[in-house]
């Protein structure tokens, strides 16, 4: 049995960034406690599901607690949901278990810029040695949403935490023995200045952790920076960087983290020789994953499908009440994650069916679909070239059973030939990769591979 | 039929001088037409003409005026174009008639058009009688404006009906003018069948409306008749008057006689406007003079702006032309553009005419080429060709000389305006001829220019310049040797032939550059950096560079959520769904005709 990822969704933060279109959004400490309890039902339930015949479990090799900001959680919830993924799967010894967080939900003595933040950190403080416990103990790999190491920037981007918080934070974990430690940061932000980027990126490198992930930012619709664009507000001092500067910081990216020991094995992603993120990694080499609460992503035997993006029916659907306070606690510009009407009747109706039945946790899937294998050779070459070893032409004949000329041999050549893609020779493999000019407008290369 | 009472006329007037207001008014006051039916301008019964203002098809109407002398007349009103690019077809109306009511507006006074249509008429040997309209505003001069009459025109014009055809006032005047000033017809009904075609319409269950004055003879169900100019024969089916809106069958149509015939026929070509009909077992000695095969004078290229809409082009085509000899068609193919039809006009109105006939009546999205006029080419080895499509200018080395045609053209203007057009029109390769006075305030200047340089936007800058004042007129003179280039468009180094054209050499670079520019912003950024060039020949005068794309990454990973990002990659591809290819670039469908429309701003 090929080996499981397991993607845990916490869609809970202390304060919506500005730029971020996440399923995710303040909530309160009972609403946080009540969805801790639905999806420990529904790890349980699935797991049970997906146990052999002879009641084996299912082997595991990567956990991903991904957000929101999954620190946003107290310690004990992340302690139990982990707890209830070891008794529902085989985890193996030596998995990959990566925890997001943010800086700000961490710190015990940094500047707290609001009486109520400074409330909610001197509870958390208590908290603070357990969630500790949990990054460095429980967990074997912590991934920290720095983005930027000026405070201007990351005030801009309406994060919670200074650079200051995030030295804190670091030094801490390293203190209680984090041996592999993840940073994102962002470029082709309002104001940022190539000299900047760099200096974010040296800045970072020279703490150095394991990996580094850097993000171009991206206006995503329905965000505060898309209306902000859209409004005028980046101009002067906050003007975007044209096209050709934030290309310019992507390969500084690559050259100056190169010269700190960091190689780029995916489009974003940067890291010290054998850290790559294996989770990350089985998304790009379609290897199967499980993806757990609120709009969290599955595949599997060759299905894809997600959960309910409607907090109401996840909770409903798991016995849980209905929380109200979801999306309305700090002191959130807006709410992004809530229900839709059409999904909270189809659940009520699940639910009714489901008294009758025992409970599943199919009630939650949406978008379920089987992957034709057109679909399957798109995904296996869009997803593959993603990555900087690219995607390999045996690979390609012993999934699909022909040569990949056969399907995409046009579309290899001319791309070939237009300078975007190069078969990497050197590896003599028969692997293809994107080429400099391939990455940069890889969203055009990346679409040539559908098939329809 | 008592011949001397009937009355054959049109009114001639200026554009918007009041033609087709005085038209409805005398029908209204005349016999035959209750409230009811009276339509708001009767006679133009096509929208697209009510909209414009203009009378594009004759129509023709007869009424009976009961005159103050007791008597009934028959007024035989027949409709002219107002238009330039209807020349032909206003001659052969003139030619239907006896007589011209002359509109002047009481504000504008004498205009270009005024004196072009007087001379025709007078051309026609017809009886004209002045009348001065729209007196009843604050801003009219009808003491001056007679005056201009007789001093610009020289026709009596002291007398002239001051009217409102609006409102109605004085047009009484007009009639009674119309019974006494001008003449009945002559002819003689004993003479062998001499009939004038001056209009005609398809109806898809009679075909052919054939509008004709009967000259001599007479002509009557049964009667077989001979086309002369074609040679077609029919057995006539029908004759009748026109009542106003409807057609009303009679007995017999005698010499001096307007009215209509059917004879079953197919085809609008058999029965050419300017031919004459006689009887086929007693011909007359000989046509009437005045002839012409209607001759197109600009061309362009249709094509649907969706390629699988090109049989329905076809057939609206095909429909318009049974009510359009002058509308002219062939197929052709264009690489940027598809399958599609070079068309031939009588000029840009026409052509504006049609392809918005097109659009609003068959529902078609159109791609229209530049137009273009035809040029003679005249090759070394002795033989001249018409070249209607530029891209099949024949090799330079091939061409001994090309000649392009001019016209004369008139423009009426006031005096202030006067410096401001001749440089207009010297900008547009005007060949000055002369200016006449027609007060101290105001002078027709008189240029020959190549139609080519009237063709685009000469009307606009026209108005744009003299702030609305000028007016203008111009007809052909014939074809002048003249130094010409074609200038191609390449997009990635590819020709894009339907935006090729011919151009006067010195001003190639100059239109190049324009269009490189326009091209330029009409298509997107892409992988590569795309040339656009103008050249002639091998020779690139002109270039613009849309730049490559230099970034469209997806940076995140969105928890494994991978439909989100084949939506994303659908999106892109959906997107490049809507491009035209031409070689390796992809265009957006309708970026050629926003260049091509753009051609008639600048």
């Amino acid at each position: 049995m090929e080996p499981l990822g397991l993607y845990i969704h916490i869609p809970f933060c202390v304060r919506k960034c500005k730029y971020c279109d996440f399923l995710s959004a303040p909530a309160d400490e009972e609403t946080m406690r009540a969805y801790t309890r639905a999806l420990t039902r529904e790890i349980r339930q699935r797991a049970r599901q997906m146990r052999g015949e002879l009641f084996q479990k299912y082997p595991v090799d990567t956990i991903f607690f991904g957000g929101g900001t999954p620190t946003a959680l107290p310690a004990d919830c992340l302690s139990s949901i982990l707890n209830t993924a070891y008794e529902g799967f085989d985890v193996l010894p030596d998995a990959e278990i990566t925890c997001e967080m943010n800086p700000g939900t961490f710190v015990e003595d940094a500047a707290c810029r609001s009486e109520e933040e400074g409330r909610r950190k001197a509870k958390r403080s208590d908290l603070d040695q357990e969630l500790l416990h949990f990054l460095t103990q429980s967990v074997n790999r912590v991934s920290i949403g720095l983005q930027s190491v000026h405070d201007r920037e990351l005030s801009t981007l309406g994060r919670i935490h200074s650079f200051q918080d995030f030295q804190a934070c670091f030094a801490a974990l390293r203190r209680f023995g984090a041996k592999n430690i993840s940073v994102d940061l962002m470029f082709g932000l309002p104001g940022q200045t190539p000299a900047g980027w760099e200096e974010s990126l040296r800045t970072v490198a020279e703490l150095s952790p394991e990996h580094i992930s850097a993000y171009g930012l991206i206006l995503e619709e329905s965000t505060p920076f898309f209306s902000m664009e859209e409004r005028g507000v980046f101009t002067g001092e906050l003007s975007l960087p044209d096209e050709e500067t934030e290309r310019q910081m992507y390969r500084a990216a690559g050259r100056i983290l190169s010269d700190y020991g960091f190689r780029r094995y995916e489009i974003s992603n940067y890291a010290k020789p054998g850290f790559e993120s294996r989770h990350n990694g089985r998304y790009w080499q379609r290897r199967p994953y499980l993806g757990f609460g609120l709009g969290a992503a599955s595949f599997f035997d060759h299905r894809r499908w997600r959960n309910t993006r409607s907090l109401e029916t996840y909770l409903s659907v798991l016995e849980e009440e209905p929380c109200r306070s979801f999306g309305q606690a700090g002191n959130s510009e807006r709410q992004t994650v809530r229900k839709t009407s059409f999904e909270d009747k189809k659940a009520t109706q699940r639910k009714k069916d489901l008294e009758k039945e025992p409970l599943s946790v199919e009630a939650l899937e949406r978008e379920a679909e089987r992957l034709s294998e057109k679909a399957e050779m798109e995904e296996f070459m869009f997803l593959g070239l993603r990555m900087d070893r690219g995607i390999s032409e045996t690979a390609f004949a012993r999934a699909f059973g022909k040569p990949i000329t056969a399907v995409y041999g046009e579309v290899l050549s001319r791309l070939e030939a237009g300078g975007l893609l190069r078969p990497r020779k050197e590896d003599n493999t028969g692997c293809w990769s994107l080429t400099d000019r391939g990455l940069d407008i890889s969203n055009r290369v990346l679409a040539e591979f559908l098939l329809t | 039929m008592d011949r001397s009472k009937i009355r054959n006329f049109c009114i001639i007037a200026h554009i918007d001088h009041g033609k087709s207001t005085l038209a409805d008014r005398i029908i209204q006051m005349t016999g035959l037409l209750t409230e009811r039916e009276m339509q708001e301008q009767v006679l133009d019964n096509m929208d697209l003409e009510r909209e414009r203002g203009i009378t594009i098809k004759a129509q023709t109407v007869r009424t009976v005026y009961k005159a103050d002398d007791g008597e009934e007349y028959i007024f035989n009103l027949i409709d002219t174009p107002g238009h330039v690019d209807f020349n032909y077809e206003v001659s052969r109306s003139l030619a239907a008639c006896d007589g011209a009511v002359l509109v002047v507006d009481a504000t504008q006074g004498v205009e270009a058009q005024t004196m072009g249509n007087v001379y025709l008429a007078l051309d026609h040997n017809l009886e004209i009688i002045s009348v001065i309209n729209k007196v009843d505003l604050p801003s009219a001069r009808p003491e001056e404006v007679a005056q201009e009459i007789e001093e610009v025109i020289g026709i009596e014009a002291l007398d002239a009906p001051r009217i409102s055809a609006k409102t109605g006032l004085n047009v009484r005047a007009v009639l009674e003018d119309i019974v006494h000033k001008l003449p009945a017809p002559a002819g003689s009904p004993d003479e062998p069948l001499k009939a004038l075609i001056f209009d005609s319409l398809y109806d898809s269950y009679r075909g052919v409306i054939v509008f004709c004055r009967v000259m001599d003879g007479a002509m009557k169900k049964g009667t077989r008749v001979r086309m002369m100019a074609t040679g077609a024969e029919f057995d006539v089916v029908e004759v009748g008057y026109f009542g106003p809106g409807r057609f009303i069958p009679c007995e017999e149509l005698t010499a001096g006689e307007v009215g209509y015939m059917t004879a079953s026929i197919k085809e609008i070509r058999d029965s050419r406007v300017g031919d004459t009909i006689t009887e086929a077992a007693r011909p007359c000695a000989e046509a009437l003079p005045g002839y012409k095969e209607p001759q197109s004078m600009v061309y362009c290229g249709i094509y649907p702006a969706d390629s699988q809409r090109y049989p329905d082009l076809r057939d609206a085509l095909e429909k318009l032309q049974l009510n359009d000899a002058a509308l002219q068609y062939e197929p052709e193919n264009s690489l940027a553009l598809g399958f599609g039809f070079r068309c031939g006009f009588l000029g840009l109105l026409h052509l504006d005419v049609i392809t918005q006939r097109l659009e609003r009546e068959y529902d078609l999205d159109l791609i229209t080429t530049a137009p273009s006029v035809i040029y003679k080419i005249h090759k070394t080895d002795g033989t001249v060709i018409d070249l209607t499509n530029p891209s099949n200018l024949p090799d330079p080395a091939e061409i001994e000389y090309m000649e392009e045609p001019y016209v004369r053209a008139s423009v009426m203007v006031t005096t202030e305006y006067i410096g401001a057009i001749m440089t207009l029109c010297q900008e547009r390769r005007g060949i000055y001829e002369g200016t006449d006075y027609i007060e101290a305030s105001r002078a027709v200047l008189t240029y020959r220019m190549p139609l080519n340089e009237i063709i685009y936007d000469f009307f606009d800058a026209l108005k744009s310049r003299s702030r609305g004042y000028a007016s203008f007129d111009y007809e052909p003179i014939g074809y002048e040797r003249s130094e010409l280039v074609k200038l191609d468009i390449l997009v990635n180094h590819e020709a894009v032939d339907a935006l090729s054209f011919i151009v006067f050499a010195p001003s190639a670079y100059e239109r190049g550059s324009k269009m490189c520019e326009k091209l330029k912003k009409e298509i997107p950024r892409q992988l590569f950096d795309i040339p656009i060039q103008a050249a002639i020949g091998s020779k690139i005068i002109a270039r613009e560079t849309v730049r490559q794309l230099r970034k469209d990454v997806l940076a995140k990973c969105y928890g494994g959520d991978i439909s989100r990002k084949r939506k994303l990659l659908e999106k892109q591809k959906e997107g490049k769904k809507k491009m035209r290819q031409i070689g390796n670039v992809e265009v957006p469908k309708d970026a050629f005709l926003n260049v091509l429309k753009l051609g008639e701003e600048d």
